[in-house]
């Protein structure tokens, strides 16, 4: 097991290198000259452009500017941005305000949505399965903007005023864990519903396995059945897929961040491709990366738990 | 009318004397589908006595496995229906009987094993923990000593090495060795009725003879009655006592195993007997019943087996053949069953 987890984060530098080289591609081939930006209207001093330009190589082809910012990643260099503000301190706070977010979306997603996956497939073809698909085809329908604003409206202001409850803070972070309640909410809306679907799917076609018959005829009682035998079988596909989204709620948090005013790393990932700040979106797509490779490992370890027919030598 | 409903009651020898350990009797399953109702099994009658062996043959779609998931009551209901019949049980009908009633029978007094033992054994639990939840849920015994127990019925099946293996998964045993599992699971608490569906399908040659022993042996041990579904008469013809033979969801002959195979009273039987290779005839082409089996949503007319059938006359094509009792414990769903029987065995 051990030595599973060590090739497994081997492996993940090659990722890493693969990620950060296309992202330093892109953003490298944009049109427009960051330097020059940087003196908005006026046109700057050309020897100064041209010593920022040394400074940070951009004369240099761009393998060799790449290997200058992977020697420097490696040993714990974010870099400096333009205006020559350290890339690390941009990071200061926003990370963790992005992860405690899309952690909290993750839960809401794997409680509401297997919650009401397994309940529809347990009513399979009843209304109230018909219900809660219907109810995923309107989460799937209902775009962030719209529901963040609604939301916002609705538990923000509108509750406050009819009923006097102040429980849902809607902009900042002042109010610590209740703050991620309703963004988090909201950013989990697309991914409650496919993970509903996917659990009701899961959990019907392991109610028609060969087990569930056989424990059937060893005359358990029907909530043992579904308890014990089919819950944990249905549960495999599921943790696959709750594992994958973290890494893509956290990238797609942006939206969200912006409407509630979330201090996330969403918004300095928007301001630095507008800026052009090679070093910040490659930055944060580093440790973008790395959150979702060891979410991927976490997943593939839970596995092995889950399904002993599954065994990393 | 195609495929009508047809009432078939048990044998003069089931219906004299006691009332057997299990009879089920007149059996209708229908299912549900898209294209109209199934009748999977159309009036099914057979007895079992404690210590006997029944052996139930018939192609797939026969209706023989749908008659022992009614026995068990693991129908999927809807899309089955039982519009009529009886499943007694020590003289009780176990399908008007109340849920609860029926969970103490079922898994307890009645057990069934099923074809593939891989796919019918749970994947992420141990083999002992499957073996050993019998008694933790049905005798609310200790995890501990429910593993015991387990270690035991595994020695008693014949598993080598029980004590160490007791808590591998089931894909760290061979085919035989999981059947063996399954064996153990459902004699865990002493059935006195062992239903085996098509035990030995999946596995090779000498690990079938192998497990028909291990029933056999069992069924001595603990006088248990043993319903045997299987579409191998191969196989059968060492430990069944009795014989059924079902086509179309009717059983067409009820035979001893010893009147069955000798001279068949049906020509489905007689057909299947002589399509088993056999060495004295070695060099001449094999027979083959022709046709294919009958598509229970297209059922031909009169007697399901007449556009396969070499005895066929012009009223088999109309008329639905009854059970005709040809002795107390023989019955023969096909008009002409004397010139079948007159006929012999080849």
């Amino acid at each position: 097991m051990g030595r599973y987890v060590i090739r497994r984060l081997l492996q993940a530098i090659p990722v890493l290198v693969g990620t950060t080289f296309l992202l330093f591609a892109t953003v490298y081939a944009l049109p427009g000259d960051p330097i020059a930006a940087l003196g908005g209207d006026r046109r700057l001093d050309p020897q100064l452009v041209a010593r920022m330009r040394e400074q940070f190589h951009l004369n240099d082809p761009l393998l060799v500017q790449y290997w200058y910012y992977i020697r420097d990643i490696v040993s714990g260099d974010f870099g400096t941005t333009f205006r020559g503000v350290p890339v690390s301190s941009l990071f200061q706070g926003k990370f963790q305000v992005t992860f405690q977010l899309s952690i909290t979306a993750l839960v809401f997603e794997a409680v509401i949505g297997v919650g009401l996956g397994l309940w529809a497939a347990l009513r399979r073809g009843r209304w109230q399965d018909q219900a809660v698909l219907a109810f995923t085809l309107l989460l799937v329908s209902i775009p962030t903007l719209v529901s963040g604003f609604v939301l916002q409206l609705v538990l923000g202001v509108k509750l406050k005023q009819n009923t006097g409850i102040d429980f849902f803070p809607v902009a900042g972070i002042q109010d610590g864990m209740r703050s991620y309640i309703v963004p988090g909410l909201v950013l989990a809306g697309l991914s409650i519903a496919y993970l509903t679907r996917l659990t009701r799917t899961s959990l019907m076609e392991t109610l028609r396995a060969d087990y569930i018959r056989t424990a059937v005829a060893k005359g358990l009682p029907r909530r043992r059945v579904l308890g014990r035998h089919a819950l944990r079988n249905s549960l495999i596909p599921l943790i696959t897929y709750l594992g994958a989204d973290l890494g893509t709620l956290m990238g797609g948090a942006i939206i969200t961040e912006t409407i509630f005013n979330l201090p996330g790393i969403g918004q300095q990932l928007f301001q630095s491709v507008y800026l052009r700040e090679n070093a910040v979106v490659v930055g944060i797509v580093t440790v973008l990366v790395l959150v979702y490779v060891l979410a991927n490992l976490i997943v593939d370890l839970l596995y092995a738990v889950l399904d002993p027919r599954i065994r990393y030598e | 009318m195609k495929n009508p409903s047809v009432d078939t009651h048990l044998l003069p020898a089931d219906r004299a004397g006691d009332e057997p350990l299990l009879a089920v009797d007149n059996l209708h399953v229908e299912f549900q589908t898209r294209q109209g109702v199934v009748r999977a099994v159309n009036g099914v009658s057979y007895s079992v006595n404690a210590g006997e062996t029944l052996a139930v043959l018939g192609e797939s779609g026969s209706g023989k496995s749908v008659t022992a998931q009614a026995i068990m009551g693991i129908l999927d209901m809807p899309p089955a229906r039982i519009p009529k019949g009886e499943v007694r049980f020590h003289g009780t009908d176990l399908l008007t009987m109340r849920d609860e009633d029926r969970g103490q029978i079922r898994g307890r007094r009645i057990a069934m094993i099923f074809q593939d033992a891989l796919s019918a054994l749970n994947p992420v639990f141990t083999v002992g923990w499957q073996i050993g939840e019998m008694f933790r849920v049905h005798q609310g015994m200790s995890k501990r000593d429910a593993r015991r127990k387990a270690v035991e019925l595994m020695d008693r099946v014949r598993i080598p090495g029980a004590k160490s293996r007791v808590d591998d998964f089931p894909h760290q045993f061979s085919g035989g060795m999981r059947q063996r599992i399954m064996i153990a699971m459902a004699i865990a608490l002493d059935p006195e009725i062992l239903i085996a569906d098509e035990p030995t399908t999946a596995l090779d040659v000498t690990v079938q003879a192998q497990i028909m022993g291990l029933l056999a042996e069992l069924q001595q041990e603990s006088d248990m009655g043993l319903i045997l579904i299987t579409h191998d008469l191969g196989v059968v013809a060492d430990v069944a006592d009795k014989i059924a033979v079902m086509y179309g969801g009717r059983i067409v002959e009820h035979a001893s195993v010893f009147d069955g195979y000798r001279a068949p009273a049906h020509p489905y039987t007689k057909g299947l007997l002589e399509s088993i290779p056999r060495v004295d005839l070695k060099g001449q082409e094999l027979y083959a019943i022709k046709g294919m089996p009958p598509n229970l949503l297209d059922m031909p007319t009169g007697c399901a087996f007449h556009p396969r059938c070499p005895y066929r006359k012009e009223n088999c094509v109309t008329d639905v053949p009854p059970l005709y009792t040809v002795s107390d414990t023989r019955g023969s769903a096909c008009h002409y069953w004397r010139e079948v029987l007159d006929d012999g065995s080849r």
